[in-house]
């Protein structure tokens, strides 16, 4: 036995511990007691696998013409993707995290196709009749590949406001798609019968093009779901590739997170009680906008020494944030607030929306960087009935969330979304910078609601302002 | 500005519709208040301390003469006369069982709002007077039998012997027989309760109190959130219950009513002659019909066999004090509600389902029953109940066809495909339900680190690239080069950015 058939056993073997790895690092992270555990067990099984299959790559090329090429490569990679991985990670700001995360999923999107491309053009030592399969798992893992890398790059740069948020309306679009799917599955079998450069670009390009499609014509309310979905995409990308190499890791890897993504879409698709379809589909937006009888009403406002009053005789308060907090930066003033209104007796404890933000969980994440502890921040099913029994709710830059109409209107255009009830506490104070609607572009009864009081401007000044009345 | 003026209540009734304390928050709304001399007497809240609040005191005319007139119980003719035309009268009017009641105000030209006609959603809680009156009725209700009742309600071991604690069956868990459950069960009594809505067992056990369940194929859901009459079954197994328990325990209290319907009978005169001498009853539903046989209204009935009935309809207003407290902030909620420009007009909105319910006489017009409103009352479905849109939902059958479609297409393509094809069908099948399963109770707050760590764990492509390095093609290393940078990126600083993550949750106790 050689070094590269022992080698080849020995990955094979890091291979199954490391996909073993795997599946306990996902299941650790479901609790918040192992989720520190369970990232270190991926870390665990990724070193695994990296050391086994860079041992392999360095056995097979070491004394081969093409080996120093090879081998410089391999170092230059690994060192440069790690120094540029590990600089981003350090350097975001949790407010920018879902921005990176998209930023991510492009790359192994990238990954993908060039992996695909490499598998059309290097000699894969194919038997005669596995060639059609192999060509067939060529273009699949192509098409998957760049379908997720487009899609990720358009979510990254609407999340980052590179771009406008608004989806885009092209006519016709659900035609689009579903022709783009077909033209595939016509380029697909044409590439199997007669493999060939050209087609293979015309693949490439049309997946690009949907993957750009898709992504831009969803709204930026529906990010989180997006974004949840495109990290289920790399998944299958991956897959893909493990089909076309042969390789049972990138199998069982790429299913796990690809189907764990699927699933985790369709928690918050739940959450906002929509169906999957329309929003993959993009299919959110169109039934907007409700024209005519705009209910409208005069709202109240209120100012920072107000509402530090009305703070300082309440017995409990909770908190509802929404993506505004994160764009106005407020997590630490609002942590400060917390903090004293905790230490003068009153029961403060936060209610978070299953879709606040732009990322599935993005307010914990905001929360716990400025060091709330994670015990008095509730879900949403957990806090809506006792909503009732509060003295004040500070509703910070959420809108679409608390709407009254998505329970009371029945032709809302967000009817039927479960909402935070916290039109039902004694006192209601909404920060915000002006009387403009949310995404959903849903105008917001709660604002004019007796129990409502409004305070305009930046959300961190303000409640920076009641921290210092405090 | 408009003039609310607070009327003395007759002999009788105890409570007043406002006290000192509202007094000032209805001016604050704008409006001048006069109260009647000696109104709230009977409350303990004395004419000097109504003044002190900034009301005028007046005489008996002068008072039924206001804009807006609060009072307790329904005015007779007599008063109504008092009124003028055009005013506004807010009070106790028991709509459905009073229509002449109604055809008088609504001659007289009498707007009336009926505070027993709240209904019962959540924004009307703060002006449910039936709900707050309930209450102090329960309470009430055990005082008023400990009262009568020869024992202690708790167990004691003493010097002088052994006490068994008292064993008290509360029919009807409303507000009252909550109320009723959780005063009891504190003054130390075994405490049970029976209910026709079984989702009320978490709220009996909430105060103190063991559920008995009526075991039949019958469950009632309120939508309106108060009791429905019951079926045949149910009755025949509940009688059953309430025969067996009447032998056993010491104190019944029963709270059963249906609104707008005579009391169901709960408890037969042999039930009550079975009852141990010495033990009591109260009845709350006394004034409409009563639950108990032998009951009478407004009266304390002893049985021959030493049993004691108590039909009081009065309970509420045997707390004066705590009645009006709350009666009149009810009331003050509801000058709130049709005050909406804190400038001392009544503005009514019919629109309001809320102003719409109570609003039983206008202008001339008899406005009840109202339309119908539905509410939640169910608070195991937080699911926003008034508002069901119709859902694309795929019908059994077609979501049947579709799941055999694949796996008969899996099937096929696993027989046909040559080797390795099958086997790697089975690790992605394997691994997709271990996926599903694996994330399936993942916490929300988790969601960002678990795509984070999903995302530099499907960097994992990296295998495959390294892999790709061996080639020979110069042009296919450094494709593969590429994108094992790509990966890199991903996998390094997905972890880094997790561990970062994981590292600011912290718990924290009380700081």
């Amino acid at each position: 036995m050689n070094v590269v058939e022992i080698a080849n056993s020995v990955a094979i073997a890091a291979y199954v511990v490391a996909a073993l790895l795997f599946i306990l690092s996902l299941a650790g992270l479901s609790k918040h007691e192992t989720a520190r555990r369970g990232n270190r067990f991926g870390i665990a099984g990724m070193a695994l696998a990296l050391g086994a299959t860079a041992w392999l790559v360095v056995a097979a090329l070491w004394g081969e013409p093409h080996g120093t090429l090879g081998l410089t490569l391999l170092l230059i990679a690994v060192v440069v993707g790690a120094a540029i991985g590990l600089w981003r990670a350090q350097r975001v700001e949790m407010t920018g995290m879902p921005q990176l995360i998209a930023l991510f999923h492009s790359f192994v999107g990238l990954a993908a196709v060039l992996v695909g491309w490499n598998g059309a053009l290097g000699d894969a030592h194919v038997p005669d009749e596995l060639v059609g399969i192999h060509s067939g798992e060529v273009a699949i893992g192509i098409f998957i590949g760049a379908v997720t890398f487009t899609g990720s790059i358009v979510a990254f740069l609407k999340l980052s406001g590179r771009i406008s948020s608004k989806p885009l309306m092209l006519p016709g679009k659900n035609v689009l798609n579903v022709a783009a799917l077909v033209v595939f599955a016509g380029l697909t079998a044409w590439y199997v019968i007669a493999p060939g450069l050209p087609l293979l670009i015309a693949l490439t390009v049309l997946a690009l093009a949907l993957g750009w499609h898709l992504v831009a014509s969803i709204g930026g309310g529906d990010m989180p779901v997006v974004v949840s979905m495109l990290n289920s995409y790399s998944g299958w990308a991956a897959a893909a590739a493990g089909f076309l190499l042969g390789n049972d890791l990138l199998i069982v890897t790429g299913s796990l997170v690809g189907s764990s993504g699927a699933y985790l879409s369709y928690i918050m698709c739940k959450a906002m009680n929509r169906s999957f379809l329309s929003v993959i589909a993009g299919g959110f937006g169109i039934e907007a906008p409700k024209t005519g009888d705009e209910a409208t009403g005069e709202h109240r406002e209120i100012d920072a020494a107000g509402a530090a009053e009305m703070l300082k005789a309440a017995s409990s308060v909770v908190i509802t944030p929404g993506y505004g907090m994160a764009v106005a930066q407020a997590q630490y003033p609002v942590a400060d607030l917390v903090a004293k209104l905790r230490a003068r007796g009153v029961e403060v404890r936060f209610g978070i929306h299953p879709v606040a933000g732009r990322l599935p969980g993005h307010m914990n994440v905001l929360l716990a960087e400025a060091k709330v502890p994670y015990d008095i921040v509730l879900e949403m099913d957990e806090i809506n009935d006792d909503l009732s029994g509060t003295s004040v709710v500070l509703v910070i830059g959420a809108n679409d969330t608390v709407n009254p109409a998505a329970s009371e209107d029945p032709s809302s255009p967000i009817a039927g979304m479960p909402v935070l009830r916290v039109w039902e506490a004694e006192n209601v104070i909404v920060f915000k910078r002006s009387m403009a609607s949310g995404y959903a572009g849903v105008a917001n009864p709660l604002f004019w609601r007796e129990n409502t009081q409004m305070l305009f401007g930046d959300a961190k000044d303000r409640v920076e302002d009641i921290v210092r009345q405090l | 500005m408009s003039r609310v003026g607070i009327v003395a209540e007759r002999a009788g009734e105890t409570r007043v519709a406002a006290t000192p304390e509202t007094v000032a928050k209805i001016r604050a709304l704008g409006y001048d208040v006069v109260v009647e001399r000696g109104a709230g007497s009977a409350s303990s809240f004395r004419d000097p301390a109504y003044a002190e609040a900034g009301a005028e005191l007046v005489d008996r005319e002068a008072a039924w003469a206001s804009d807006v007139v609060l009072k307790v119980a329904a005015p007779t003719a007599d008063e109504i006369a008092l009124l003028t035309s055009g005013s506004t009268l807010v009070a106790l009017l028991a709509p459905a069982q009073s229509p002449e009641l109604l055809e008088t105000l609504r001659a007289r030209g009498v707007t009336a709002l009926a505070m027993d006609a709240v209904p019962r959603i959540s924004r009307a809680q703060s002006l449910d007077v039936l709900s707050s009156m309930a209450n102090i009725s329960g309470y009430r209700a055990v005082v008023e039998a400990a009262n009568e009742f020869g024992r202690f309600f708790t167990g004691q071991i003493t010097a002088a012997g052994k006490v068994p604690p008292a064993k008290v069956l509360v029919a009807g868990v409303g507000v009252a027989g909550l109320a009723a459950i959780g005063t009891a069960a504190s003054l130390g009594a075994i405490v049970r309760a029976t209910d026709p809505r079984p989702e009320v067992a978490d709220q009996v056990k909430s105060v103190g109190g063991e559920y008995l369940a009526v075991e039949v194929a019958e469950q009632m859901v309120s939508t309106d959130g108060y009791a429905k009459a019951t079926s045949e079954d149910y009755d025949k197994r509940a009688a059953e219950i309430y025969s067996e328990q009447a032998r056993e325990v010491d104190i019944v209290i029963t709270t059963a009513a249906i609104p707008g319907r005579a009391a169901p009978r709960l408890l037969t005169a042999a039930d009550v002659a079975s009852m141990k001498p010495g033990s009591v009853i109260v009845d709350l539903a006394a004034g409409s019909g009563g639950n108990v046989e032998g009951s009478v209204a407004g009266q304390r009935v002893v049985t021959e066999n030493g049993v004691v009935i108590l039909g009081y309809t009065d309970l509420a207003g045997r707390l004066p004090g705590q009645a009006s407290q709350l009666y009149s902030t009810n009331v003050v909620n509801l000058l709130k509600l049709v005050t909406p420009g804190k400038d001392g007009t009544l503005a009514l909105d019919l629109e309001d389902v809320v102003q719409r319910s109570i609003t039983v006489t206008r202008a001339g017009e008899t406005t009840w029953p109202p339309p119908p409103v539905a509410v939640s009352a169910a608070p195991a479905a937080p699911a926003p109940a008034p508002v069901a849109l119709p859902k694309e939902e795929p019908r059994p059958g077609v979501r049947t066809a579709l799941v055999l479609l694949g796996i008969a297409a899996l099937f096929a393509v696993c027989a046909f495909a040559p080797p390795p094809l099958p086997q790697h069908f089975l690790v992605l099948t394997l691994s997709v339900v271990v996926g599903f399963y694996v994330i399936g109770h993942v916490a929300h707050a988790l969601h960002t680190p678990l795509m984070s760590v999903t995302n530099a764990i499907s960097g994992i492509i990296v295998v495959g690239a390294l892999a790709q390095l061996v080639a020979p093609s110069v042009l296919v290393q450094v494709l593969a080069a590429i994108a094992v940078l790509l990966a890199s990126i991903n996998i390094f600083g997905g972890f880094a950015v997790t561990r970062r993550m994981l590292g600011m949750f912290a718990k924290g106790g009380p700081r």
